[in-house]
């Protein structure tokens, strides 16, 4: 099986076709379906929140049957990611694509289940706290996106979850529960 | 119904009359009858509103081109057997009318008609002319014809002796002074050189009595081409244990002799404004050599340049010939133009199924290094025995169906057969 680091490629990576953007109106929809299966899986393996196109990115090309992604067709696959709301980019020039495998939402619930988890319905933390403490450790929160986790947060406080106030320092900010 | 006393002509399958060894159509005019004045017998056909040909040996009359449909003959009148064409009298009622030529049959006591033997009696016929075209022209040509009795000098063996051929050369026009008519390719090229010298002045007739010789052996030469091709065409049912090299060389030779040429070619100042109906049906019937030996479909641009070719000397415009092409949705021809949607056009046997082609690509795809590595157009090409830009546009119509996709990359353009369609999200890993 080949590898990408520690992620396991499937079989038709190895598919010349595969990284030829298809004119066919059926063939391209399933193509486009797979790119954006495994672009979603290979970032939530890998921890990755932020693709630059224009910057080398492994899953965009096989040096094993020496194909790789075209631009038009990276900005295709990415811009299907972005129309079904697991993607956002990040400029207007499409250079830089955030990726949501989990959907804003989906990271608001995995917030509260991770203070309920830890008792720490009333208690305050920092944002850094959340995505860098020893409690987020082994938890899906550990090394998130800043951005992410603070459009997460952003949506709790909008739920009266919890209330974001700025910290003693300037770049960082604290949250306080009210679960 | 009664007998028939005029010979049939057979139609070739476009509807255009099959010619004799060296005939070539003059002049065409349509919605013409043939109606005899005095035919006691009954047995002069009803010939009504049909298309008149006048060859150097024939008038030929076909029923009209709309209902041709299933008809496979017309009628023909040996110019051999008139005996007189009756100048056309301007009259007042005339002007009214529609334009008239009149000309005398001779027909045998049976009531058939008679190029030589007893001459039983003879009946007037009249040409109605009820279309389009040019009367005078028509006459002028028919009466050409006629007095230039081209059928006798074919029945007697050409011998080329510069005497004969020396005798009389004031005939002019179609003809040359041994009775060679139009020919295509090398004939043609020395008619038309011969036709200038004849009309610049005649004081060099002498001096140019070798290029009658050189044409006298020129028919000789078209006609040993087709003996040849005759012969080779007939060849390998009889000898089918000849060698694969034989094979080829003699497959060379009859390519040879098929680019001899059209001998009657259908003209602008021929067929007049029956010009493209008429040049479409002769298309029609020279494609199907060509579109069978490449292996159903074939390029315009290559139907083109052999048709071209096998004309010689009057070419035609590729408007023509897209016009051409164009009519045959309204003719029951076996043939069609197909456009591809990448603009490029081709002919095709309507018969011609792309499932068949399809069948052949995907065993090529299918195969073990076609997998790993794709097929190329030149690929395909070979292995379907046609022009690689055909074999691309197979391959974009297989890809447009989903049976194939693409694979752009440095090393170029190639074909996969298309897994999409089976690769499982759930067993990505398998």
């Amino acid at each position: 099986m080949q590898k990408l680091g520690d992620f396991k490629v499937p079989q038709f990576f190895n598919y010349p076709p595969y990284f030829t953007l298809q004119p066919v109106r059926e063939t391209r929809e399933k193509q486009i379906q797979l790119w954006k299966d495994l672009i979603l899986d290979y970032c939530r393996t890998q921890k990755i929140f932020v693709i630059g196109l224009e910057e080398e990115f492994p899953l965009f090309s096989n040096p094993v049957i020496e194909r790789s992604l075209s631009h038009e067709a990276r900005e295709a696959f990415l811009s299907a990611l972005v129309s079904e709301g697991r993607a956002e980019w990040m400029d207007k020039g499409h250079r830089k694509c955030l990726i949501l495998w989990h959907r804003i939402q989906d990271w608001a619930d995995i917030i509260l289940g991770f203070v309920k988890d830890n008792g720490l319905e009333d208690s305050v933390m920092t944002v850094e706290e959340i995505r860098s403490g020893t409690e987020c450790r082994g938890t899906e929160l550990q090394g998130m996106d800043r951005t992410i986790l603070m459009r997460a947060l952003k949506l709790l406080e909008q739920k009266g979850k919890l209330a974001i106030f700025k910290g003693t320092s300037a770049d960082d900010e604290g949250v306080k529960f009210s679960i | 119904m009664a007998g028939n006393c005029l010979p049939a002509v057979d139609l070739t399958g476009s509807g255009r009359p099959v010619f004799l060894p060296n005939e070539i159509e003059c002049s065409l005019l349509s919605s013409v009858d043939l109606v005899c004045e005095d035919d006691s017998f009954g047995s002069f056909p009803h010939l009504k509103s049909g298309l008149l040909i006048l060859t150097t040996h024939r008038l030929l009359w076909i029923p009209d081109a709309s209902v041709t449909t299933g008809i496979t003959s017309g009628s023909s009148i040996p110019l051999g057997a008139i005996t007189h064409i009756f100048s056309s009298k301007k009259s007042l009622k005339s002007i009214f009318a529609s334009p008239r030529v009149r000309f005398q049959l001779s027909l045998s006591s049976d009531g058939r008609v008679v190029v030589s033997g007893p001459v039983s009696r003879s009946v007037v016929v009249t040409i109605v002319m009820r279309g389009k075209g040019d009367c005078d022209v028509f006459l002028a040509k028919f009466w050409e014809n006629w007095r230039a009795r081209v059928w006798e000098t074919e029945s007697v063996p050409s011998s080329s002796s510069i005497s004969s051929s020396a005798l009389s050369t004031n005939s002019g026009g179609l003809y040359s002074s041994d009775g060679l008519v139009r020919m295509v390719g090398v004939s043609g090229i020395l008619r038309k050189e011969q036709e200038m010298w004849e009309s610049t002045d005649k004081s060099l007739q002498e001096a140019f009595q070798d290029m009658n010789a050189l044409m006298s052996k020129a028919k000789e030469m078209v006609m040993l081409a087709e003996k040849m091709r005759q012969k080779l065409l007939s060849g390998p049912n009889s000898q089918s244990d000849k060698t694969s090299d034989e094979m080829g060389s003699k497959e060379e030779m009859q390519d040879w002799f098929l680019s001899v040429g059209i001998v009657s070619p259908v003209t602008k100042e021929s067929a007049g404004a029956l010009y493209h109906q008429q040049l479409s049906r002769q298309l029609a019937d020279f494609v199907r050599i060509p579109l069978d030996r490449a292996g159903g479909v074939i390029n315009l641009i290559d139907i083109y340049c052999l048709f071209n070719r096998a004309r010689g000397t009057e070419l035609i415009s590729p408007d023509d010939l897209l016009q051409a092409c164009s009519l045959w949705e309204k003719f029951d021809v076996p043939i069609m133009l197909r456009k591809f949607d990448s603009g490029v056009m081709v002919i095709q046997n309507k018969t011609h199924s792309d499932e068949e082609v399809f069948a052949k690509i995907k065993i090529l795809v299918t195969k073990p290094d076609a997998l790993q590595a794709g097929i190329s157009a030149s690929d395909a090409a070979m292995t379907l025995g046609i022009a690689p830009a055909m074999a691309k546009e197979h391959l974009l119509t297989a890809e447009s169906k989903g049976l194939l996709c693409r694979d752009i990359s440095p090393d170029g353009f190639r074909f996969y057969i298309n897994l999409f369609p089976e690769i499982d999200r759930d067993d990505m890993y398998l």
